[in-house]
């Protein structure tokens, strides 16, 4: 998003808080009616559909039927186990487990990527068209399938792709490398590939933001190139990387698209966990895991939110 | 910054971009060079001849899959998201530049929409059309209202469910852009249209629209791109309907033959197509007014 989306954001936040004493203002009306159509998609479309699934959380099923009731079987099946096996880990501590893994591990990732790829854009790409076209070019796969931007590392990571055709070659290796593809390793590839973008869009935007004079001033204060990195762009560039962090960490943790095709299947995450149980027609524990994944990523993004200030950083 | 020479961060930092570049692109193109194989030609490199077989293979009824019905279902559901997108951002963009009761909450819904786990969205839409299907047959027993009890299955599909789910994608992103939009607009072009006696409607389609016209290109893109790619959200809600992603995902299990690069191609295509296409316009759009 751009630095006008921000301060759009910021200036309607500023204004709602200023104008919170006096009421609604003329024309608050037609507003309303204006604003009608999303609101009524959102509550159709997502508060209501949340709503259900809390409900449907708390019912009874059968192999046949779900039935309206009041148990807590479902959490109880969640975590059925989790108390006699420790220290050992039941099912679903070891799926969340496994998911915080991978959140970790692709946060890690983008950032290193995002904030190296902003501060290119911001710091050293002199010319504005040049920025705008370096910054289309990291737009436009994300115009693209994301299935596809999956599957186009078969070719290369495959027993017979390039990569280890290569390795063979050069002699690292006799036998094709099996963990390149099917693997954590690939998941975490295929998540950066995706996702990275989602990093460098907020940190580069906060970056923009970045009085140039401060540089110039750490520069002539005799700050070397690191200490000027740490002690004013980086704290300086923290939403971007607070906003970045909230993309990632919960397209991660809700993720069972890449996990399922790049893990071949096999790696447990929850959202797969919830997919698998809605194959099986297992509604009301499906819900219950979402909940329960919803708990967890509420919990996160508001641990993230107390770093940064949203209202002023949006 | 000193002109002449760069310092050797910047080469560093360079060779990381074009490193980035490469990561992002070069998988990409290593499936469209594939997706025309020769016929003998397998999933990965060396290339065996070239050739147009693989998409022959994916457009003709032979292929192992059916593929124009999905690209359509998926090309028409773009579409209207599309439209419906612009259309409702437009609206709620215009709402936000008053203050009105629910504004906050609706922003804050909007962004929950934005970072909600699609797996737990589209569970919630399943459920609530399936709860509404057992409402609908209950009324249909209850009242013996025979067309119901005959004809209803369900109210699941491409253009309900389904689309209610790829909107709560696009609209966080429509509005988000909107509040740029009308952040850079300036009221005062809008007051003289009034002063020469414009009515609202007039002042809105004549001056407001005109001026924003280029930028709802762009929530035009987002709209069809996030909705002609769209997979987490869409599966649980689409009905026994698939859209062309959920095709190309279920070939990822059962598919070894670079059909599904074809298909891959073929879909990449159509996106940047649609996105030239829009931007194409865009740029019309902001010439013949530079020429005025």
């Amino acid at each position: 998003m751009s630095e006008a989306t921000a301060d759009g954001a910021r200036r309607f936040f500023r204004r709602a808080r200023a104008k919170s004493a006096t009421g609604a203002e003329p024309g608050a009306g037609k507003a309303l009616w204006q604003a009608a159509p999303m609101a009524l998609v959102f509550f159709v479309f997502f508060l209501l559909p949340l709503a259900v699934t809390i409900i449907v959380s708390f019912w009874e099923f059968t192999q046949y039927s779900i039935e309206p009731a009041l148990v807590f079987q479902n959490y109880t099946d969640v975590f059925s186990g989790c108390l006699e096996e420790l220290p050992g880990l039941c099912v679903t501590l070891a799926t969340y487990l496994s998911t915080l893994k991978f959140c970790f591990l692709v946060w890690l990732t983008t950032l290193l990527i995002g904030f190296t790829v902003a501060y290119f854009l911001a710091f050293h790409v002199r010319t504005l068209p040049v920025q705008v076209a370096f910054f289309l070019l990291c737009t436009i796969p994300f115009w693209t399938s994301i299935v596809i931007r999956m599957i186009s590392w078969i070719p290369l990571l495959g027993r017979n792709g390039l990569v280890n055709g290569f390795l063979i070659d050069i002699g690292v290796t006799d036998t094709p490398l099996e963990w390149l593809l099917y693997s954590d390793f690939a998941v975490v590839l295929a998540l950066t590939h995706l996702y990275a973008l989602f990093m460098v869009v907020p940190i580069f935007n906060s970056m923009m933001r970045i009085d140039r004079s401060l540089i110039e001033a750490a520069a002539d204060s005799g700050a070397t190139g690191v200490q000027t990195l740490t002690s004013v762009i980086i704290p300086l560039a923290k939403p971007g990387i607070i906003i970045g962090s909230i993309f990632v960490i919960t397209i991660v943790m809700g993720d069972f698209l890449t996990i399922g095709i790049m893990g071949g299947q096999q790696i447990a995450s929850v959202g797969k966990t919830i997919q698998t149980q809605i194959q099986y027609l297992q509604f009301p524990i499906a819900a219950a895991n979402a909940v329960l994944l919803l708990i967890a990523v509420t919990f996160a993004i508001s641990a993230l939110l107390k770093m940064v200030d949203i209202r002023r950083e949006l | 910054m000193a002109d002449g020479g760069r310092p050797r961060s910047f080469y560093v930092l360079a060779a990381v971009f074009t490193l980035f570049i490469l990561f992002l692109y070069g998988p990409m193109l290593a499936i469209v060079v594939l997706s025309f194989q020769g016929p003998d030609g397998g999933l990965v490199f060396p290339m065996r001849g070239w050739s147009l077989h693989w998409f022959r293979t994916l457009w003709s009824d032979g292929g192992s899959v059916d593929i124009s019905t999905a690209f359509f279902r998926s090309l028409r559901l773009a579409l209207v998201v599309m439209v419906l997108t612009v259309v409702i951002s437009v609206m709620a963009g215009l709402a936000f530049r008053r203050r009105f009761p629910g504004a906050m909450l609706l922003l804050y819904v909007a962004i929950a929409s934005l970072i909600m786990p699609s797996i737990v969205v589209s569970l919630g839409i399943g459920l609530e059309f399936r709860l509404i299907d057992e409402a609908v047959k209950a009324f249909g027993m209850a009242t013996g209202m025979e067309s119901i009890q005959r004809n209803f299955v369900t109210a699941l599909g491409t253009f309900t469910s389904g689309l209610g789910a790829h909107l709560t994608w696009t609209l966080p992103f429509g509005l988000l852009i909107m509040f740029a939009v009308f952040n850079r607009f300036d009221p005062s072009y809008e007051e003289a249209a009034r002063d020469l006696g414009a009515s609202r409607w007039q002042t809105f389609v004549h001056v407001t629209l005109p001026i924003i016209a280029p930028f709802l290109i762009g929530v035009a893109v987002f709209g069809f791109t996030l909705s002609w790619d769209e997979l987490a959200r869409s599966s649980q809600v689409m009905g026994s309907d698939n859209t062309l992603p959920m095709q190309l995902a279920a070939l990822t299990t059962t598919v070894t033959t670079p059909e599904i690069y074809a298909l891959g191609t073929t879909t990449t295509a159509a996106s940047l197509l649609a996105v030239g296409v829009l931007l194409t316009v865009a740029f019309v759009i902001r010439r013949s007014r530079n020429q005025r």
